[in-house]
């Protein structure tokens, strides 16, 4: 039994691998795509507004929720560590450093890729599959222009945003904590927290927002925008957006850490 | 059945298809086509389902590209030109889908507005508002103007996707089923729309159904599709009616009780 669905198996990864690669090979197509046609007018301000909003709207509440939890758990499973040195004091520039540098773009990315992410790949795949992509077509509106532009600016804008309002209300849920245990005044907490941050942190954080923003936008559309199979293949592009998305954000993340790295005095 | 129409220029083709081949790995679909279409006839391309037809019109719209042969629209070779000229081209061709494919987020009126809004951008909002509820109007359907896609019926929605054509007032017309899936009153209402609209645009058109009474009332002339090419080309009563070949007697009886 086992020799022959073995050798199915291979076949089925190697077949998954293929296309995984055709998938990133596609992307990159895609990508120039967007640069060669981003910036030619006319410019959709009207539904580039809309889509700010909307990847605001589908992200704001539940990266609220995560970030404040955060903030909370990250603290109070610290202490405990610290106090054995007597160092609770360096709590809050702690907290500071692991939100600023590594959560909160992370997690805003990773939730933004989970709700905003197959929203869009569901979204475009059903104007696909439905012809409303076509209709656009000929009635000589260019959808690439019109549909996958205008998410694309939207996501790469609106991270950045989501990831500084996460760590914010992250060091929030931390100042909480401190407070409750040290009494310590919000003024002195936050002075506290920004002592470790440098301007390099920031940008680094900014940037890599930009850049997963970016990257959720793109999957997503293109995943979306070359959706076959009908209603089948909607539910498909939705998922496999994520899926890439995040298996890309990953790989970013490691490439952007090692090259801040490097360059931090 | 149709009245004979006196805007037909016979000597004057609109769309001009000349050995038109278009497969899908071994799926040869279209094998052979040769068709013209007169100035301001509407030319019915009947035709079981899967032959396709759909394929066909997408062609003549530059949404798929042939094989080999050629498609000349207005004049134009569809598959030779650059975006720019064939989004020229495509402004002068209304395309009417087989399920009308409107912009589900988008209301009626916006769904209307939207190839106006970007094709005659000199139009103030309410010149925009106007033309809408003009076309509106001639569909019959003023009351939708701020319903969702989602709210109207079948029907409703085949009108308004015609609607969504007609306010660029296109030459030609292309209509991919606009009876199917439709009861026989409602079919019949798309049917006068569609000989309205020939009527008052002088419009060229191609319809492409399986419904002979569509066929019958709006055709003034029939291409029927078998096996990937045009064999019968000619009135209804000509390549229907009297016809012998036996896969078109057979579409015909089974289909069509009069
Ligand atoms: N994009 C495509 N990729 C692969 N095959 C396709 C594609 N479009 C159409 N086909 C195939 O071409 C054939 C004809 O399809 P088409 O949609 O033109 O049929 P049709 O005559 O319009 O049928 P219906 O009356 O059901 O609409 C079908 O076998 C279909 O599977
Ligand atoms: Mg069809």
């Amino acid at each position: 039994m086992g020799e022959p669905s073995r050798k199915t198996r291979t076949q089925v990864f190697t077949k998954q691998l293929d296309s995984f690669f055709m998938d990133i090979y596609a992307i990159g197509q895609f990508t120039g795509r967007f640069f060669r046609e981003a910036f030619r007018p006319p410019i959709e301000w009207k539904e580039i507004i809309r889509q700010f909003y909307m990847v605001g709207y589908k992200s704001l509440a539940l990266v609220s929720v995560t970030s404040f939890v955060t903030g909370i758990v990250f603290t109070k499973q610290s202490r405990p560590s610290l106090a054995e040195f007597g160092a609770t004091s360096w709590l809050p520039s702690l907290v500071a450093i692991a939100i600023i540098r590594a959560l909160a773009p992370l997690v805003t990315a990773l939730i933004a890729a989970g709700k905003v992410g197959s929203n869009i790949g569901a979204e475009l795949g059903s104007m696909r599959v439905t012809e409303q992509i076509d209709a656009m077509e000929v009635s000589a509106v260019n959808p690439f222009r019109y549909l996958v532009v205008t998410r694309v600016l939207a996501t790469t804008c609106m991270l950045p945003l989501l990831m500084l309002y996460m760590s914010l209300i992250a060091l929030l849920g931390a100042y909480l904590n401190v407070h409750q245990n040290e009494q310590t005044s919000l003024n002195a907490f936050f002075q506290n927290a920004f002592e470790q941050i440098s301007f390099l942190d920031l940008f680094a954080s900014t940037f890599k927002s930009l850049v997963f923003g970016f990257t959720i936008g793109i999957v997503s559309s293109y995943k979306g925008y070359y959706t076959t199979q009908g209603t089948q293949g909607v539910g498909k592009a939705a998922n496999s957006a994520v899926v890439i998305s995040m298996f890309l954000i990953f790989i970013e993340e490691i490439i952007i850490v090692q090259a801040v790295n490097s360059i931090r005095p | 059945m149709k009245k004979p129409n006196q805007h037909i220029e016979h000597n004057n083709a609109v769309i001009r298809i000349r050995d038109l081949y278009k497969s899908f790995g071994d799926n040869h679909v279209l094998r052979g086509i040769n068709l013209d279409i007169r100035q301001g006839e509407n030319l019915v391309v009947l035709g079981k389902s899967g032959t396709g037809k759909s394929v066909l019109i997408k062609i003549m719209a530059g949404l798929l590209k042939p094989d080999s042969g050629t498609v000349e629209v207005l004049g134009e070779h569809v598959d030779k030109l650059s975006a720019k000229e064939l989004d020229a081209l495509r402004l002068k061709i209304g395309f009417s889908f087989q399920h009308s494919a409107l912009y589900d987020s988008m209301t009626v009126g916006e769904n209307l507005a939207f190839p106006l809004q970007r094709h005659q951008r000199h139009l103030s909002a309410d010149d925009v508002r106007k033309e809408v509820m003009r076309v509106l109007e001639a569909v019959g359907l003023a009351q939708t103007l701020k319903q969702l896609p989602s709210e109207l019926s079948g029907g409703q929605r085949k009108r308004i996707g015609i609607a969504r054509t007609l306010i660029m007032q296109p030459a030609i017309m292309l209509y991919d089923e606009p009876t199917a899936g439709l009861d026989p009153i409602t079919s019949m209402e798309i049917n006068n729309l569609i000989n309205e609209v020939q009527e008052s645009y002088h419009t060229t058109a191609v319809i492409i159904t399986h419904d002979l009474t569509c066929a019958k009332s709006t055709g003034d002339r029939i291409a029927i599709l078998l096996d990937g090419h045009f064999n019968h080309t000619g009135t209804f009563e000509e390549v229907v009616e009297k016809s012998t070949d036996p896969q078109v007697k057979s579409f015909y009886d089974y289909n069509f009780i009069d």
